[in-house]
């Protein structure tokens, strides 16, 4: 079974976030990793390929300057390799723009599965998936919390508002995980070592087919006009508990009349 | 060209359109002239009333998906409703598991982008505003859609008050779904509900939420016990979720319920920015977290520095004492 999971690399949330003062979009420069919500995607990716007893795990990504750093990472996870999409015309794509090269760097995988995350960490639109699977004229199912493959199926336990629902879906499919779906792997040495010779097939939107002015901030169908300090909540009190902070609490809750 | 007719997505759950629905109709009343309302599955008709009582003169009934996933097909029939000529300026979606689907089908089908994670809406002249928080609520980002009707806002719960008009029932419209292919064979097999007691996540007036700061899931019951003693519900960070603590259904955040009790207690949890998206909005909040720095006293009204295992029980016992 061919997987192709979709791979966004991200500034590290760890680092402070800055915002482009003219597009007014977050700035994504300098070295990008992995998305900690597509590690999961790829653990479950490579569990699934395994399972089946054959086939591989195809990474796709759409990113600016060649970045490879992220998918060097899934890849000594043990994808065998990957599609990056990298093109200048594509800075400032919105949702359905990335959804529409996501798709086309998909279809020459000719995948079984596809495998995306229900959200990312620093654009959380959580729609692109769903808009991929519909140009791809395939079936989705979003937040997967377990998945299992077997004849031809892809059996999900779908979340709800209420618990759960168990979902079938005949493949080829998009399923978006969740995370905590699976405990991603640490690359281990070797794999680090063999990631650097993986292949990585480096695209642009022309050898997509794909008309620049579609995508970018031209072909977005939104803009950002401002940003602005929100309201900032008024300093509360600090107390530090020596035995009795409880009683605060309390006095808190009669305030409140909550007690 | 003004605002003139919006159309609300509406979900039905046990029967019912779902709270976020209603303050979506809300909102549409303030903007525009005609307000519809679009819902599907056997229940969908039954909601003629209540949805006309907050200012939904139409009903389009998509009728019963049978065991479908409701994405596709709930697009499929907005968009056959669309290239008939009905169009819309502007529609709302709530952010919820098949809101977002439906709305990311929808957008793919027309061709047109989609606004996720709105949590405020503006009619600015023949424009409509949409409000974003970023970086955990921090700094608010306004955005616009520069491309053509209808513009498709999908908007978190609780963004808005839900107030009835008073209106008459909605007139009931077919919307049948038109024949599809492959994009929808998933099928849901079998419906399992979690077990739940006392008030919802998500209507409670008290919400205690306990985050990684509990140490192991064995400590959550305190959570569940204070919880209960304040005749509230109980929360969680997805960290805890994620560690199979438990539950989802207990999230509290950006990928989880949105809560705006008049109390959140946060009981070890950091506040990290996806966390304080979804209880950043309660009338008060009191956080008790052991370390000093942690982003969640920058939000709260009260902060104990202190040790949860030793804040939480004597408060239990406290309030226990007083019956
Ligand atoms: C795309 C995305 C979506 C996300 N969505 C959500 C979401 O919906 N909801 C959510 O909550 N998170 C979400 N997160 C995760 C979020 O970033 C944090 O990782 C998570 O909220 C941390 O949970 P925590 O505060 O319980 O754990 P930690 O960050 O580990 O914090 C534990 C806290 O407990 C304190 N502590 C430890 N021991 C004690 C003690 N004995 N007494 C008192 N305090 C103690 C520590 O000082 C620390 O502040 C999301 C992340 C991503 C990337
Ligand atoms: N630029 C991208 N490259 C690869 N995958 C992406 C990209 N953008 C989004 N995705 C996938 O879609 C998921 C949801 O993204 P988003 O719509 O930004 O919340 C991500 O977690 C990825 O799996």
């Amino acid at each position: 079974m061919n997987v192709v999971v979709c791979v966004k690399q991200i500034p590290d949330p760890a680092a402070p976030q800055a915002l482009d003062p003219d597009t007014k979009t977050l700035v994504r420069e300098g070295k990008l990793i992995l998305d900690d919500s597509d590690a999961y995607g790829v653990e479950m990716g490579l569990q699934l390929a395994e399972q089946a007893g054959g086939g591989e795990v195809t990474l796709v990504s759409m990113a600016p300057g060649g970045e490879t750093s992220g998918l060097r990472t899934a890849l000594a996870m043990g994808a065998a390799k990957a599609i990056l999409v990298s093109d200048d015309a594509l800075k400032g794509s919105d949702a359905l723009a990335t959804a529409k090269v996501l798709a086309k760097a998909v279809e020459r995988a000719q995948p079984d599965l596809v495998i995306a995350a229900t959200e990312s960490t620093d654009g959380y639109t959580g729609t692109t998936p769903v808009q991929m699977a519909e140009l791809l004229g395939m079936p989705s199912v979003t937040f997967a919390k377990k998945v299992a493959v077997s004849d031809g199926t892809v059996r999900v336990e779908r979340q709800t508002e209420a618990g759960y629902d168990d979902v079938e879906c005949p493949l080829p499919a998009v399923v978006t995980v969740t995370a905590g779906v699976v405990e991603p792997r640490y690359p281990s040495f070797k794999g680090i070592m063999a990631a650097k010779s993986k292949p990585v097939d480096q695209l642009t939107v022309a050898d997509l087919g794909i008309d620049a002015g579609q995508v970018g901030l031209g072909g977005a169908g939104q803009e950002v006009t401002q940003v602005a300090d929100a309201e900032a909540r008024a300093g509360g009190e600090i107390v530090v508990d020596e035995g009795d902070a409880h009683e605060q609490v309390v006095r808190f809750l009669e305030q409140l009349k909550l007690v | 060209m003004s605002i003139e007719k919006i159309w609300v997505v509406v979900e039905i759950a046990d029967g019912n359109p779902i709270s976020s629905s209603l303050e979506l109709l809300t909102q549409a009343r303030a903007m525009a002239g005609t307000v519809e309302a679009l819902s599907w599955g056997p229940d969908a008709a039954k909601a003629a009333g209540e949805v006309g009582s907050f200012g939904a003169t139409t009903l389009y009934d998509v009728g019963d998906i049978g065991d479908a996933l409701p994405g596709v097909p709930v697009a499929a029939a907005v968009k056959a409703l669309v290239e008939a000529g009905n169009r819309p300026d502007v529609i709302l979606i709530p952010t919820t598991y098949d809101g977002r689907d439906i709305a990311g089908r929808l957008s793919a089908m027309l061709d047109l982008p989609v606004i996720t994670n709105v949590v405020g809406l503006s009619e600015e002249g023949d424009e409509v505003r949409s409000e974003h928080g970023l970086f955990g609520g921090a700094k608010v980002a306004v955005a616009r859609f520069t491309a053509q009707r209808p513009w498709i806002f999908v908007v978190r719960a609780k963004s808005f008050a839900a107030e009835a008009s008073g209106g008459g029932a909605a007139d009931v419209m077919p919307a049948p779904v038109p024949e599809l292919g492959a994009t929808n064979a998933a099928k849901i097999d079998a419906r399992h509900v979690e077990e739940q007691s006392g008030p919802k996540l998500d209507e409670a007036d008290v919400v205690v939420s306990g985050g990684r700061g509990l140490g192991s899931a064995e400590n959550y019951a305190m959570i569940e016990e204070l919880a209960k003693l304040l005749k509230g519900a109980a929360g969680a960070s997805r960290a805890i979720v994620d560690a199979g603590w438990v539950p989802y259904s207990h999230q509290v955040g950006q990928t989880g319920k949105t809560v705006k009790p008049t109390l959140y207690i946060a009981c070890g949890i950091s506040g990290a920015t996806q966390h304080l998206v979804g209880m950043k909005g309660s009338k008060n909040i009191v956080a008790i977290n052991k370390d000093q720095d942690a982003p969640i006293f920058s939000v709260a009204d009260l902060g104990i520095v202190g040790d949860v295992h030793k804040v939480v029980p004597k408060l239990i016992e406290a309030l226990k004492a007083r019956g």
